[in-house]
């Protein structure tokens, strides 16, 4: 395959940034994207160019360290697919791919394809601890969890961070992001202590770097894991009780 | 003295003359907020004013729902419209004066109104400021029509509901028709709906009242944190039955007067 690469070239935080075009030959339909873009950096490193900059760290979806915008679409065509488990078989022969940073104002970029996802650490951080015994690990079934609670939990757990949510999202919101690390802990007798003062505080953190949701349903078809909208629904109910149960505190 | 013996970590870095490294910052936040009393801290979070949009949402859904059923009775002919406005003004009397529960009615309707439309509009302004635009094409993979044109959509009614208002309340011209009477609804409806252009406006502002309203109907029970799986799938029937509700009998209206069904 021959491939026409549009992608974002942009030397630091402060640069304005461009589109660079590059003639990608001989891209096997096998490989993935991260490694068409492997195989172009080599040939760039050879010729004395810089390498275009991007994330990855596991190539096989469960990190979430990877993450551009491909044609528009956040990681790319194909659903429930991160950049690294797409393969160069979703395109054809002779196609012009773009490929774009996420694009939030609290996502700065760092350099071409890789931005600052750190405003989701503050939005973690703020969730706090969950009260459980330390020590040696208890007994497996002395908290008993009903099977559908603790798969729904699971459900939003899978989240891996990678911020596709945010980046699909015409308004940068990060409620998807936000409401499956809510509603994992929310869900499960582990995490119940703090359910709404952890909601509260990673809701109001959320909403100093972030938009508002808008129920367009972008994040839910750009998620990775396929988490569903119906946790944005259950962190905005525990917010307002949340934000009747925290009244007067501090 | 006892000689403190410990470090912490920074001055530890200190006195090896380095400085303590530090995790890049995060960009600035959009936004900082104090505390103040509940609902204001609650109002002033984007998740409460998307659950005021909600709740704001369901009482003018409920107003354009009662309103659209009142509207068919022009279809009754034999004054039956006149008299039914006539009975809205006197709407639980002799329990209170006549035009009380009217105007009751109407402030709740004008601070859903005003409450629906702040919230929108610094939801708009905290949205713009968090957004970033892509550089090459965007490809939005399920966003309705309706969801991304919801400020036009709700501008554009806005707008229309004043038009409205001075065209059959107020009887304003040049919005109301030449002969506007107070309490002849029906033949200030008919002499209104009789001038073509405003027949026109009346159907277009209907369905963009539609599509307003049937992403509205389905998005606020998200907002309001109603999914459920035992009546998920409902969501969407219900905003398209409604909105759909809504529209056919609007519209019915000005096609009736046109073609001398009413009238």
């Amino acid at each position: 395959m021959n491939i026409t690469l549009r992608a974002w070239r942009q030397e630091g935080p402060s640069d304005e940034g461009r589109f660079e075009t590059y003639q990608v030959s001989d891209v096997s339909a096998d490989m993935s994207f991260l490694e068409m873009l492997d195989v172009l950096n080599e040939r760039l490193t050879l010729e004395g160019l810089e390498p275009i900059a991007f994330d990855s760290d596991c190539r096989e979806g469960i990190c979430g360290t990877c993450g551009v915008m491909i044609n528009g679409r956040a990681h790319g065509p194909q659903a429930a697919t991160a950049t690294c488990q797409l393969h160069m078989r979703s395109f054809r022969d002779g196609d012009t791919i773009t490929v774009e940073p996420w694009r939030a104002a609290a996502f700065e970029v760092i350099r071409d394809l890789v931005v600052d996802r750190s405003a989701f650490d503050r939005i973690i951080e703020a969730g706090g601890f969950i009260t459980v015994a330390t020590g040696s690990a208890p007994e497996a079934n002395l908290t008993p969890v009903p099977k559908e609670i603790a798969e729904t939990a699971f459900d939003a757990a899978a989240c891996i961070g990678c911020g596709a949510c945010v980046a699909a999202c015409p308004n940068s919101a990060a409620q998807l992001f936000t409401a499956s690390k809510v509603s994992h802990l929310n869900l499960l007798p582990q995490g119940s202590s703090e359910r709404y003062i952890r909601t509260e505080r990673m809701v109001d953190t959320m909403e100093q770097f972030f938009g508002s949701c808008t129920n367009h349903g972008e994040c839910e078809a750009a998620c990775p894991k396929q988490i569903s909208i119906d946790f944005i629904a259950m962190m905005n109910r525990d917010y307002v009780k949340a934000k009747l149960n925290n009244r007067g505190r501090a | 003295m006892k000689k403190r013996l410990r470090l912490t970590v920074s001055e530890a870095f200190t006195i090896f003359g380095q400085s303590m490294p530090t995790s890049p910052a995060t960009p600035a936040p959009v936004s900082v907020s104090r505390r103040r009393p509940w609902p204001v801290e609650f109002y002033r979070s984007a998740v409460g004013k998307k659950w005021v949009m909600g709740i704001t949402g369901i009482a003018l859904l409920g107003f354009v729902l009662a309103h659209m059923i009142g509207n068919l009775k022009v279809y009754l002919g034999d004054g039956q419209l006149d008299s039914y406005a006539h009975f809205l003004r006197e709407l639980l009397y002799p329990l209170l004066p006549k035009t009380v529960t009217l105007w009751l009615m109407r402030t709740g309707l004008v601070i859903a109104f005003l409450l629906h439309i702040h919230a929108a509009a610094s939801l708009t302004l905290l949205n713009r400021r968090a957004n970033t635009a892509y550089r090459g094409p965007r490809d939005l993979a399920v966003a309705s029509y309706a969801s991304r044109t919801m400020r036009w959509s709700g501008v554009i009614v806005a707008v229309f509901l004043l038009w409205h208002l001075a065209d059959l309340t107020w009887g304003v011209t040049p919005m109301a028709a030449e002969g506007w009477t107070p309490g002849a609804v029906e033949a200030n409806l008919v002499a209104s709906l009789s001038r073509g252009g405003v027949a026109v406006l009346y159907v277009v502002a209907n369905l963009l009242l539609g599509i307003h309203i049937y992403h509205g109907a389905w998005s606020l029970f998200q907002s309001l944190g109603f999914a459920h799986p035992s009546y998920k799938r409902w969501r969407r029937w219900f905003a398209q039955a409604f909105s759909a509700a809504i529209v056919i009998g609007n519209v019915s209206i000005p096609i009736a007067v046109w073609t001398g069904m009413v009238g």
